[in-house]
């Protein structure tokens, strides 16, 4: 079986990766700042929200309920878009997806593309392949438009150019703008209003004269086959209604059952991901508009794979929101380079071994990029168990011979309560002989960490000695 | 009331202060805590680490030998948290593993569990005239929702100035086999935490887990910050007339 491609290289395990952000002092603030806003608003509306618990067990059970029924759902879906007057196309994975579009491109005789940001376009690289087939795509999204002017690789998954900040934002429009259309004017300062003029110039130019449009979708309604898209700033809306043909690439899991279903993820999303009561644009669509074609590309890339697995399923009921990556204080200090993917944080390490196998290095160390602090489990407005899924993909990791030597005589040291006491008695015996430094691997503690006293006396000598402290 | 000290594996070899602290505290109260010479470990750093099978006997020594009592108090949220969430899925559905499970797994209470909803008690008669800040340890926050009952008992003690840490709810960096495997992340996490308590100019950092406290006391020690870290236990256990321990 050939590897998911999730739109990243998979060369290096996470730990590596993660050393360098650490030390990176820019990424660490730009990310400490950001996430912490998100996180402050964030919270703020969940709390106001009048039952938020409520509003997430549906949205848990609605996504539940649909996954289970996933093949009646999706045929639904189906049927109602094409009686719309849309077409449905069925991708296996990445290639056969990148196909599908880049052909769909190719019959409307265009070689350049406006893009609504979409993660599952990214997922499947859609960019890299139409590129390879002579056609431009321009990603109109602010965040994608730095990510794609600077050459950079999106570090998150609502706000991808989190580990920018503005004076690097005003260097990369100075530079690269030109180069893709429009230029950034001359005067460009770091202040946020021009930032957004320049690009808002930039972009309008491009909306008003590109003919195909690419898109993902929130939601997909089985019900009307409608689809949905959430964003904040219009942007989206002009690629979804100007050009003459619309392609939708939409992941399977996307599907809801119905219409009314929307009233608990338009409250769900927009709270959990930016931190607003309601997202400032909200673009329904329901299959081919007057003069306009419609094709809907439904993907399945490594989906039913998942759907398959007991506990590994519920990473399906992401609405990427993004709140876990927020939450997270692994992310915070690493940002989303260091996870190989264009999943990042701690939805993605859960989903993308689980999509693309762990067969990488870096693909067996994501499930361990966690400390299973439980802060992703808490903010996930679908309540997906993270550290449980976590800490199952860690039971199917292969892990290396010296950890796997030193869990197995931790294992048959603690599985009687005499090995135990006697090591406790040596160690206290040899207690002065123990190095301030530890060798190998575990010399990650002793690097920035001392190591506690090891007392002469364990506590199960103590009560054997003392009779529990009554003698 | 026949009760069970699960004093845990890490209690037991690195801070036996902790377990007696509890013991006296225990009878302190009125309580002889029996401690079943059986016990090792609840078997979390290898269920979390990915090593399943280990887990299993460890869990199933753990709840043979806890098997019986009323109560099986652990001071521990991280400990009891693994006993609570991890091992009815351990365990299955049904077997005599499950039967244990099902048997000593309700009975069992992290130790500000067991004073505050067991016992009943707020003021258990402490005096410990120090400046304290508190850790509320994400097990213990999240895992088993400890909620205010460690600070519910930390106010009450005699002579206690408690400061609020800020960002109390944030992950130390600890996480069992984390710390070492993925080493920069649960550093850079701890230098945070670290500044947070600083910040606070307590003389004490206390939690209601000595792993925690290992790895934040570890980095507060290399740093000669001056601050020590004290499980919660101790404080409780300390009086006038007797010291912590």
């Amino acid at each position: 079986m050939s590897v998911t491609f999730l739109g990243m290289p998979a060369d290096r395990p996470f730990s590596r990766n993660a050393a360098r952000a650490v030390r990176d002092s820019q990424l660490r603030f730009n990310l400490r700042k950001a996430t912490q806003a998100i996180r402050t608003r964030r919270a703020s509306v969940v709390a106001e929200a009048p039952d938020w618990a409520g509003l997430r067990e549906a949205g848990r059970a609605i996504k539940e309920h649909t996954l289970r029924n996933l093949d009646r759902y999706l045929i639904q879906l189906e049927e109602a878009v094409t009686a719309a007057g849309g077409h449905v196309h069925w991708a296996a994975d990445a290639a056969e997806a990148n196909r599908i579009v880049a052909d769909l491109v190719k019959a409307t005789g265009e070689t350049e593309v406006v893009k609504v940001k979409s993660m599952a376009t990214q997922e499947i690289g859609l960019n890299e392949a139409l590129l390879e087939q002579g056609i431009t795509a321009y990603e109109t999204d602010l965040a994608e438009l730095i990510v794609q002017l600077g050459d950079d690789r999106p570090s998150h998954i609502l706000v991808p150019a989190i580990h920018r900040n503005r004076a690097e934002i005003r260097e990369v429009f100075a530079e690269h703008m030109a180069g893709w259309g429009r230029p950034a004017p001359d005067d460009l300062t770091d202040d946020p209003a021009a930032l957004a003029e320049a690009a808002r110039l930039h972009l309008r130019e491009r909306f008003l004269k590109t003919k195909v449009a690419i898109s993902g979708a929130n939601f997909a309604i089985a019900e009307t086959g409608t689809l949905v898209v959430l964003e904040s700033e219009g942007n989206g809306r002009m690629c979804l209604t100007l050009p003459r043909t619309l392609i939708s690439v939409v992941g399977i899991e996307k599907v809801l059952p119905a219409w009314r279903d929307l009233e608990v993820f338009l409250q769900l999303l927009p709270r959990s991901s930016t931190g607003e009561r309601m997202n400032p644009y909200t673009s329904t669509w329901t299959g081919a508009t007057e003069g306009q074609e419609f094709h809907l590309v439904l993907l399945d890339n490594g989906r039913t794979g998942v759907l398959a697995d007991e506990v590994g399923r519920q990473a399906l009921r992401c609405i990427r929101c993004s709140a876990c990556l927020n939450a997270c204080p692994v992310y915070e200090r690493t940002g989303g380079h260091a996870y190989g993917s264009v999943y990042p944080g701690p939805i993605g390490a859960i989903l993308t071994p689980q999509l693309r196998g762990m067969g990488s290095e870096l693909d067996r160390s994501l499930p361990y990029a966690s400390s299973l602090c439980g802060a992703c489990y808490e903010v996930c407005p679908v309540a997906i168990d993270i550290p449980s899924v976590l800490v199952d993909l860690r039971a199917r990791a292969r892990h290396p011979w010296p950890e796997r030597a030193g869990m197995a005589a931790a294992g048959w040291v603690l599985e009687r309560s005499g090995r135990l006491a006697r090591l406790q008695r040596a160690g206290g015996r040899l207690r002065r002989f123990v190095p301030r430094r530890l060798p190998g691997p575990l010399a990650g503690w002793t690097d920035t960490r001392d190591l506690p006293e090891v007392p002469g006396e364990s506590f199960r000598e103590w009560w054997d000695r003392t009779d529990g402290g009554r003698r | 009331m026949r009760v069970a000290l699960f004093v845990t594996c890490v209690n037991d070899t690195l801070f036996p202060d902790t377990g007696r602290a509890v013991v006296r505290l225990l009878r302190r109260l009125g309580v002889e805590a029996d401690f079943p010479r059986a016990q090792t470990c609840c078997g979390q750093m290898h269920a979390n680490t990915g090593y399943r099978d280990e887990a299993v006997r460890l869990a199933r020594r753990s709840v043979a030998a806890l098997r019986g009592y009323d109560a099986v108090v652990v001071p521990s949220g991280s400990c009891a948290a693994m006993m609570r969430e991890q091992y009815p899925k351990l365990a299955g559905p049904s077997g005599p593993f499950a039967e244990a499970v099902a048997q000593v797994v309700p009975r069992t209470y992290e130790l500000t569990e067991f004073l505050a909803d067991v016992l009943g008690v707020t003021d258990v008669g402490a005096y410990f005239p120090h400046r304290v800040t508190y850790h509320p340890t994400c097990h213990s926050l999240r895992g088993i929702h400890l909620g205010d009952r460690p600070l519910t008992l930390l106010r009450q003690v005699k002579g206690l100035e408690l400061v609020p840490l800020p960002g109390a709810e944030e992950c130390c960096g600890f996480g069992g086999t984390f710390a070492v495997k993925n080493a920069d992340v649960s550093a850079a996490m701890c230098a945070d935490k670290v500044r947070a308590v600083l910040d606070t100019g307590a003389e004490v950092l206390c939690a209601a887990d000595n792993s925690c406290l290992m790895h934040i006391g570890g980095m507060l020690g290399r740093q000669k910050s001056g601050v020590r870290v004290m499980h919660l236990a101790e404080i409780l256990c300390s009086t006038e007339t007797a010291g912590a321990r």
